[in-house]
């Protein structure tokens, strides 16, 4: 019983890491169904910025409470902003092209940031350090969970409620909303549509910012290369959960992160991700929209 | 025009390309042939050196010539040995085992005394049984399938680097050493990663009072290995071997700190890097990596580095310190052995020690040179230290 709760924590901690990127990932989808390959780079992008942060702020030796919440919030702001001229740059003026085409541009998007980071900061591995705080009221269970893995699964539930709220009751998520449902009826009622897409971005980028730092602090090591197995795994959740659907992107990340913990624990590591494609492909075959996704009808 | 103009020049770069080359291989061949038409006179040590010395592999094989001249020109300008002047006679398998019989027959029409080859294993395998019927010693600088040795098969056969399996098998004794019974061997699932963990197993179930009790690979790049550091626990190991590199050794060997447990953590030469330490920081306190012995500082390798400079005017290419270490054992064992007699030969090889470029070696009863390879380090302070 303890080994199965060892690993249901395990899994559920991989799982929440899965949702803060996944949610970008089905958010965009959602509104202009694009699938955002440079959503793993954006990630990327603030666990670099936080490393750069958490480096300055220590060597000015302020406390270590508010090192990690500054360096949040400066990836939140600087990532957001990489998601806002991305989006620009690489998608807007494609916005009435063929599909495929923003695709190969977000394919694009994703190569350049990676070997742009590459460059201006290292090809190397770098270590990122522990910021956050290490309660002692998780000691006892510390074979179990410990600190770093407890916040980022309160983080996660904390984004998804606030997020959820957020899409249900104001303004600009209605307006999101009706965007997703019908862009052209939802310019037609003088919803800035423009606005909503680059809110859209923005939003998804904070998301990944704050999946950057208590990641990579949780891990405690970082290159420009961990935005794309994330991303991946990421975009199999969102997929999993039915791509589109915000509720849909968090079941799907924990489904995925649960079954890759338990197909460790209890049949072998070497074959982790083979059940984690095989219950994806499963899941298609029975409900090829995702788990909580709506079928479309496809109009001939 | 001007498109149909640039069509003209390129067609025209093309043909020079190829007539460039063609002319290189010509030149290739007759050097070649003046290689092979050197037959041996009386009163010369022939010291033949095979491997691949043309293709793609010729970068591996070139450095053991040049090796093999220096050592001779040294050897000569000292008086020869045992009063004869040692002549070198290339001769080129390109790797192929198909080549390479052919070669050793070559070899063995010239009257070659002595071989400093080949370089790939699959070659030196198939010349092996052509030079042991002539009783000709073999001495390879790189050839590193574990059963050439090992088999017992070839008792003319001798090499100057670690076999395949030597990080492994010292990884495993010294595990003993430390007192560890039972051992989880963790894996990246790539070539090397696996195949480290794989030959650790053999060497483990091989000991009785040893026994793996998990042997898993985990994916590279992984968000997280909790579910592997669960399964380490409940295995019940009183210690890890790890088989891959860094970024995958930090990773676990801090979510096994996290999670209290101690136990010690061994991996190889992929994880002895300064990255290493520079990531995992105080979670890389106490760990134990293999890697290869430094001989950086060694006299031999230094004069043999500034000869090799002074001779080519290059710095050289792979196993090229293992090659000058062949040949100074090979004609070392000759002068020590008073003749160039088979059985002798051999039985100065086995049993007198001689100062080589990669340290003082003598060959023990298969083969393998003892003293070379590789060693144990543990991360004491943030630095990896040579230990035992």
């Amino acid at each position: 019983m303890d080994y199965f709760l060892e690993l249901f924590f395990g899994g559920l901690t991989r799982g929440s890491i899965y949702a803060l990127i996944a949610l970008g990932y089905t958010m965009v989808y959602g509104i202009i169904e694009l699938i955002n390959f440079a959503h793993g780079e954006i990630y990327m992008i603030g666990a670099f910025t936080g490393l750069i942060v958490a480096g300055v702020l220590t060597a000015l030796g302020f406390p270590e409470a508010s090192i990690l919440v500054i360096a949040l919030i400066c990836a939140v702001i600087w990532s957001a902003s990489y998601g806002y001229t991305v989006e620009k740059i690489g998608y807007k003026p494609l916005r009435g092209a063929q599909r495929l085409s923003p695709l190969i541009s977000a394919i694009g998007m994703s190569i350049f940031l990676q070997n742009y980071v590459m460059l201006a900061q290292t090809p190397d591995f770098l270590p990122f350090p522990a910021l956050t705080p290490q309660f002692d009221f998780m000691k006892p269970y510390s074979a179990v969970m410990n600190s770093s893995e407890l916040v980022i699964v309160v983080a996660t539930i904390a984004v998804c409620v606030g997020l959820t709220l957020f899409i249900k009751y104001t303004k600009l998520g209605k307006a999101m909303r009706a965007t997703a449902q019908n862009r052209k009826m939802a310019m037609l009622v003088g919803v800035n549509v423009d606005m909503v897409i680059s809110a859209t971005f923005v939003i998804g980028s904070s998301l990944a910012a704050v999946g950057g730092v208590l990641i990579a602090s949780h891990i405690g090591q970082i290159n420009y290369f961990i935005g794309f197995i994330a991303g991946i795994k990421a975009f199999t959740a969102a997929v999993l959960g039915g791509i589109g659907s915000i509720p849909g992107a968090m079941l799907g990340a924990l489904v995925l992160g649960l079954t890759e913990a338990f197909a460790t624990g209890y049949v072998s590591s070497d074959y982790e991700d083979v059940f984690a494609f095989c219950l994806l492909v499963l899941i298609l075959i029975f409900r090829p929209a995702g788990i909580m996704g709506k079928e479309k009808t496809q109009k001939v | 025009m001007r498109a149909k103009l640039h069509l003209i020049l390129l067609c025209l770069a093309m043909v020079a390309m190829l007539v460039a080359c063609g002319a290189e291989e010509k030149k290739a061949d007759e050097k070649a042939d003046v290689q092979t038409g050197e037959v041996a006179p009386a009163g010369k040590l022939v010291l033949g050196v095979a491997g691949a010395h043309s293709g793609d592999l010729a970068s591996y094989g070139l450095p053991s010539v040049n090796a093999a001249r220096l050592v001779a020109a040294k050897m000569n300008a000292a008086g020869g040995v045992n009063g004869m002047q040692v002549e070198v006679v290339a001769q080129d398998d390109q790797c192929k085992p198909e080549l390479a019989t052919n070669v050793a027959t070559k070899m063995v029409s010239d009257k070659v005394s002595i071989v400093l080859g080949h370089i790939c294993s699959g070659a030196t395998k198939a010349a092996l049984p052509i030079y042991l019927e002539s009783n000709i010693v073999v001495m390879s600088p790189s050839a590193t399938n574990p059963p050439l040795t090992q088999s017992g098969e070839y008792p003319n056969f001798f090499r100057t680097i670690a076999p395949d399996d030597a990080q492994a098998a010292l990884e495993v004794s010294f595990a003993k050493g430390l007192g560890l019974r039972k051992l989880a061997v963790i894996h990246d699932k790539g070539d090397y990663g696996m195949g480290f963990a794989t030959f650790c197993k053999e060497f483990i179930e091989a000991d009785a009072d040893m026994e793996v009790v998990l042997f898993e690979g985990v994916t590279p790049g992984a968000v997280d290995y909790s579910a592997v550091v669960q399964k380490i626990r409940s295995s019940g190991a009183d210690g890890v071997i790890f088989g891959g590199y860094h970024p995958e050794a930090s990773k676990i060997v801090s979510g096994m700190r996290k999670r209290d447990l101690a136990i010690p953590f061994l991996s190889d030469d992929g994880v002895k890097d300064d990255t290493f330490i520079r990531v995992a920081g105080e979670f890389a306190e106490g760990v134990y990596a293999t890697g290869p012995m430094d001989f950086s500082t060694n006299a031999i390798y230094q004069e043999a580095l500034a000869a090799h400079k002074a001779e080519f005017g290059s710095d050289p290419g792979p196993f090229f310190p293992e090659a000058y270490s062949a040949a100074l054992a090979l004609l070392t064992a000759v002068q020590n052995a008073g003749s160039t007699d088979y059985d002798k030969v051999v039985e100065a090889l086995r049993t007198q020690y001689v100062d080589t470029a990669v340290g003082t070696i003598r060959f023990d009863a298969k083969g393998d040179a003892e003293g070379v390879g590789f060693a144990v380090y543990q991360v004491q302070d943030g630095k990896y230290v040579e230990i035992k």
